[in-house]
């Protein structure tokens, strides 16, 4: 691979400068230079690469750095730190409304993992003794209406169509009903994956909140995604107001920066994280485990405790 | 769309909007490089060797090192792309790709395509876990008007790969399009599932030619050349469709997936629609790379 770890390239830099005694500024930010690499090879928005570099330079120079016997260590743990801080807390819960049923939409690009998350959440939902329904929103996509209805079978949970023919924003505002009427205290809806530069396609998202008013619009986000991340979260974000973001397939070897883009740009809350194609494959976001895997050091916990 | 659209061109106002040669030149330059996901390994070779030419040549003129840069680009893009159709006895192309790519909606585009230039096409469903993968797959069938052969769902995929080419083969078909599921390139059973899959088409197709085009969502960032790798060690990738050229993302990523490991792109996605299939022109890409 062309990378190699982040640690491994400072522990270099610094070992090269050990023999100098005290580093200077300008050895710190010849690290820095390294880390900034490393964010931008994770993919990370070169623009919030640069910002965030120049917040912490102000931090990584100073004096309990430069005068410390493990300045590599103490850069890393301050970068760390500073990525972790930046990606909030762990907050995997999903505001349910006091008065039910609770409306969840599922919004993103197309492929990136919606369909599949919504038969996530439901499963998560009902293990939390919930009683979803599943509204198939996509009426677009070959078969998505159909993959919708596998899903549900395969977790014994309802499906709501009215096929391929109608009005998503109908669709939508007949599933709040059903749901309503069946007893259902959760409705997850799915809709179709659209370009956000696509107005009309963006304009119906809208008409579909405007109609059914969800406590939560989240953001399907696939880990891959490279420098575009920030447009396409600023135009979802701007468009709708998303309230949380889903990260998808971090079950790769994406080092999955457009986490950290996304979230600078847009400051909403990752709320989980899909790592893999099951049902079972969705977990809570933890943002130090991020933060290592972005700066691409598995290791790195160890090499912070040796600091 | 946008692949036409660039007469502003941020590259263009970089080299004609100054009078001579300097660093900030060659940062910007990185800088528009690496926001188009052309990663920073690439970026850094393709900016060091630009300074080297320069230096060497005694170029002054910010014109001329634009041409410069222009070459390199061409000819890194350039290399080895022929046809995936042009041919007369059975091709049976393989796709594949990681999850949710645009590989189902790709075969669809290319069985119309092929369609169109009189090919007697046949597909075959070979993702038979997915959730609606037939079904999605029947959809494009009949949409194009085309046979599809397939099994039921959770099916094993090599199983409807062989009968896909012993139909192909009877029915005397021009071309055969597998399709596959999604998978990462990190899942180390389903990749040797898919070298199952592989070593029985080319194990039943005789005379037939067999091609692997790998699918790339141009959304993606530097995962690509991983993925890349992966399939290629996996399967022998032939070529490339890069899909999704029709968002804001510029999938530069092919520029360090064709340097690194001489894959050439073939096809570009650029919509959902079936028609939105193009044939990838690199001079095209390139002005698409570096449009405001
Ligand atoms: N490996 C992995 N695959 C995933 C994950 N989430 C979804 N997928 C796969 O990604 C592909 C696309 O998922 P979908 O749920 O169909 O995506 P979508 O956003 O609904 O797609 P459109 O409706 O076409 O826009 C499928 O092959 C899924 O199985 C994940 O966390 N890990
Ligand atoms: N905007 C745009 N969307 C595309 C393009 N190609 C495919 N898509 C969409 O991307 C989504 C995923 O496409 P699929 O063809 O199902 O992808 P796949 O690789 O077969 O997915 P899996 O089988 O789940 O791995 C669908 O919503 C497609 O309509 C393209 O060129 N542009
Ligand atoms: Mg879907
Ligand atoms: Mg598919």
């Amino acid at each position: 691979m062309i990378f190699e770890g982040l640690a491994d390239k400072l522990q270099d830099t610094f070992d090269k400068l050990r023999g100098k005694g005290k580093l200077s500024e300008k050895d710190v930010k010849s690290a820095l230079r390294e880390v900034k690499l490393a964010l931008l090879e994770a993919d990370v928005n070169f623009k919030v690469v640069k910002n965030f570099i120049s917040d912490i330079e102000e931090r990584a120079v100073g004096k309990e750095v430069m005068d410390s016997l493990t300045p590599a260590q103490q850069v890393i743990k301050i970068v760390n730190e500073e990525l972790t801080d930046l990606m909030g807390g762990t907050q995997s819960k999903l505001s349910i409304a006091s008065d039910p049923p609770t409306v969840i939409m599922l919004v993103g690009l197309q492929g990136a993992g919606k369909t599949t998350t919504v038969g996530k959440l439901a499963k998560h939902l009902h293990k939390n003794g919930r009683r979803p329904l599943l509204v198939a929103g996509d009426v677009y996509r070959p078969a998505a209406i159909k993959q919708l209805q596998v899903l549900g079978e395969r977790l014994d949970q309802p499906v709501f169509s009215m096929g391929d023919k109608q009005d998503p924003v109908d669709i939508a505002k007949a599933g709040v009903s059903h749901a309503e009427s069946n007893g259902r205290d959760v409705v997850i809806i799915d809709t179709a994956g659209r370009l956000h530069i696509d107005e009309e396609l963006m304009g119906e998202l809208k008409d579909i909140k405007a109609a059914v008013n969800p406590q939560e619009i989240l953001l399907v986000v696939d880990a891959m995604t490279g420098q575009d991340a920030v447009n396409v979260a600023e135009s979802f974000d701007d468009a709708l107001g998303v309230d949380g973001i889903t990260l998808t397939k971090l079950d790769g070897d994406a080092r999955g920066g457009a986490a950290l883009s996304i979230r600078k740009v847009t400051g909403r809350p990752i709320k989980f994280v899909g790592t893999g194609e099951k049902l079972d494959d969705l977990e809570p976001f933890h943002p130090d485990r991020m933060a290592s895997r972005i700066l691409g050091m598995g290791d790195m916990l160890s090499l912070i405790e040796k600091a | 769309s946008k692949t036409r659209n660039s007469f502003v061109s941020q590259v263009q106002n970089l080299f004609t909007g100054r009078s001579s040669i300097d660093e900030e030149l060659y940062e910007e330059l990185e800088e528009i490089l690496i926001q188009a996901d052309v990663g920073v390994h690439t970026t850094m070779g393709l900016v060091d060797e630009l300074r080297t030419i320069a230096e060497e040549e005694g170029i002054k003129d910010p014109s001329k090192l634009h041409n410069v840069f222009k070459e390199q680009l061409e000819d890194i893009l350039d290399r080895g792309a022929d046809d995936v159709y042009d041919n007369h006895r059975l091709t049976i192309l393989m796709v594949v790709g990681v999850n949710g790519v645009g590989k189902t909606t790709t075969i669809g585009k290319i069985a119309l395509r092929a369609k169109q230039n009189s090919q007697d096409v046949l597909l075959a469903a070979g993702d038979t876990f997915r959730a609606g993968a037939i079904e999605q797959l029947e959809a494009w069938g009949t949409e194009v008007g085309v046979d599809i052969i397939s099994h039921e769902a959770g099916a094993d995929s090599a199983a409807v790969a062989y009968d896909a080419v012993q139909a192909a083969k009877a029915r005397d078909k021009d071309l055969l399009v597998v399709d596959t599921a999604g998978r990462l390139h990190t899942q180390d059973n389903l990749m040797e599932e898919l070298k199952k899959v592989h070593r029985i088409i080319d194990r039943e197709a005789e005379d037939a030619r067999v091609e692997v085009l790998l699918v790339l969502d141009a959304t993606t960032g530097q995962n690509a050349i991983s993925q890349a790798e992966m399939f290629d060690k996996a399967v022998d990738v032939d070529g490339i469709a890069l899909t999704k050229l029709d968002g804001t993302a510029k999938g530069g990523i092919i520029l360090a997936v064709k340097e690194e490991l001489g894959i050439p792109v073939k096809l570009i996605g650029v919509g959902e629609d079936v028609e939105d299939l193009q044939d990838f022109e690199p001079d095209a890409f390139i002005d698409a790379l570096f449009a405001e």
